[in-house]
């Protein structure tokens, strides 16, 4: 056979690989559960050290930076009464410190006293996803601490997201902001019942609210606990826009975690439905269905993993 | 070995760059990590696409279209598994891009800062042409492709690029 000239054989190499990975797609599209499991561990298992080695030497820079350089540099501005100021000040960012901690523990603390059957584990912010369009992040820790998929992940000051997928000492969390995410929620108040999604932008969407009822700025969103994900009335976000829209109104909500400055998260340690305080009525019930397929959305279709 | 040659087409003499041992390698890892570490800090970082950045910069320098498009095949296929998408999806993309930018650098001179941020600023927008294709396709997926956030991103990589290529010119081994 003629040898192909270089310019061809470049052109039937990009056609080859192309071609392989519409393959590997499509696979992926008919069995969802493995999607390239293997490959995705060893790229996990290879950058997550180096993640972890990150955030630990940030962390330490900010530590010299905030408590050497800085006082350092303002001690040369104004020598003694500098220094003097600057130690009050690190005290005064000390006890603020200890009382958001205190605060965040005291939220803790209700929640476990409200939840007490619902094993729950604290993490690591260590890295977010290499694809521009999604909101993920990784947390340092993963299946050797028992998370598994589909577990719920939050902070004292509201809902997170969900675990996508876990490896040994990492996992993956899509975060509501994400356009694939959603959860099941209600207005605090008024109990209006409907799911709340990602857009992919600092604000979320709560989608099948009625132009009939009636929803203020300025209302809390919580979960409401039919996406068999999270617990009743967890803090969501705050309703910060709403419109009328052709046949639901347009709200948009604030989340109430600080998902673009998240540190540390807590995992919720079970994938079985979290005890509802009230059985559900013909209308949660079917909401959970539309909330379910939702929150499962492009994700996996897989039944979650029972923890044991 | 020569460090450097001339690729002659028609009149014009296009250098064809080689660089140090593990410099490709290292760049690409250091990428991905700095892609999925740096969001968690600085939360507008999240706009920059430095896979793309390193699939674009190695296609123009090394002018081969079948190492870059193989190179792009590789950094896309790594990003996909480091996040959510299904593995392909920004393999299938950069692919093209890396096929292409060898091939355009094969052809011109891609030496200049403008025509840098040029090349970067379309190939970004044909990248993310390519990605929602691939989505509305094969995954059913359909998202606006345009849209005000896309015009700023291309423009901060864009800039970026051109800086980023300066300091990975003086890996280039002279």
């Amino acid at each position: 056979m003629a040898a192909l000239p270089s310019r061809h054989r470049s052109l039937v190499l990009l056609t080859g690989v192309v071609l392989l990975q519409v393959l590997l797609l499509a696979i992926q599209i008919r069995q969802r559960d493995s999607q390239g499991r293997l490959i995705r561990v060893w790229t996990v298992s290879a950058i997550s050290p180096l993640e972890r080695g990150g955030a630990w030497g940030i962390g330490r820079i900010r530590d010299a930076w905030r408590h050497y350089f800085a006082l350092s540099d303002t001690a040369r501005q104004n020598e003694e009464l500098r220094r003097e100021n600057g130690q009050l000040k690190l005290e005064i960012s000390q006890l603020q410190g200890k009382s958001a901690e205190a605060d965040r523990l005291a939220s803790l603390l209700d929640f476990k006293q409200s939840h007490t059957n619902v094993p729950m584990v604290v993490a690591r912010v260590i890295g977010a996803s290499a694809d521009t369009n999604s909101a993920v992040v990784y947390l340092d820790q993963g299946l050797h601490k028992g998370i598994r998929r589909n577990m719920g992940v939050i902070t004292p000051e509201g809902v997170v997201g969900k675990v996508i997928e876990s490896y040994g000492d990492t996992c993956q969390v899509l975060l509501l902001t994400d356009r694939d995410s959603g959860v099941g929620t209600m207005i605090a108040n008024s109990r209006i019942h409907s799911p709340v999604g990602g857009l992919g932008e600092p604000l979320l969407a709560m989608k099948y609210v009625g132009n009939d009822d009636e929803v203020k700025v300025g209302e809390r969103v919580v979960t409401s606990g039919t996406d068999r994900i999270f617990p009743k009335d967890l803090p969501v976000g705050i309703v910060s826009q709403v419109k009328p829209g052709s046949q639901y109104k347009q709200i948009l909500v604030k989340p109430s975690a600080s998902l673009d400055k998240l540190e540390e998260v807590i995992v919720l340690l079970t994938t079985d439905p979290l005890a509802m305080q009230q059985a559900p009525s013909a209308n949660d019930a079917g909401e959970a269905r539309a909330v379910s397929q939702h929150v499962s959305g492009l994700n996996n279709s897989k039944s979650p993993e029972k923890h044991p | 070995m020569n460090d450097a040659f001339d690729l002659r087409i028609g009149e014009s003499h296009i250098e064809v760059h080689k660089f140090h041992g593990g410099t490709i390698l290292l760049s690409m890892i250091f990428a991905l990590v700095l892609q999925a570490f740096l969001p968690v800090y600085i939360p507008k970082a999240g706009i920059l696409d430095l896979p793309l950045l390193i699939t674009i910069y190695f296609g123009l320098s090394r002018r081969n279209p079948s190492s870059g498009l193989l190179l792009g095949t590789l950094i896309g296929l790594l990003q996909d598994s480091l996040s959510k998408t299904p593995l392909g999806l920004f393999g299938i993309a950069k692919t093209i891009i890396g096929y292409l930018a060898s091939s355009i650098g094969a052809r011109l001179d891609t030496e200049h800062p403008a025509a840098r941020f040029a090349l970067t600023g379309t190939f970004f927008v044909l990248h993310q042409a390519i990605v929602e294709l691939v989505q509305k396709l094969l995954l059913a997926q359909s998202q606006p492709i345009f849209t005000m956030r896309l015009g700023i991103a291309c423009l901060v990589n864009a800039i970026l690029a051109v800086f980023l290529y300066y300091l990975l010119d003086h890996l280039r081994k002279s």
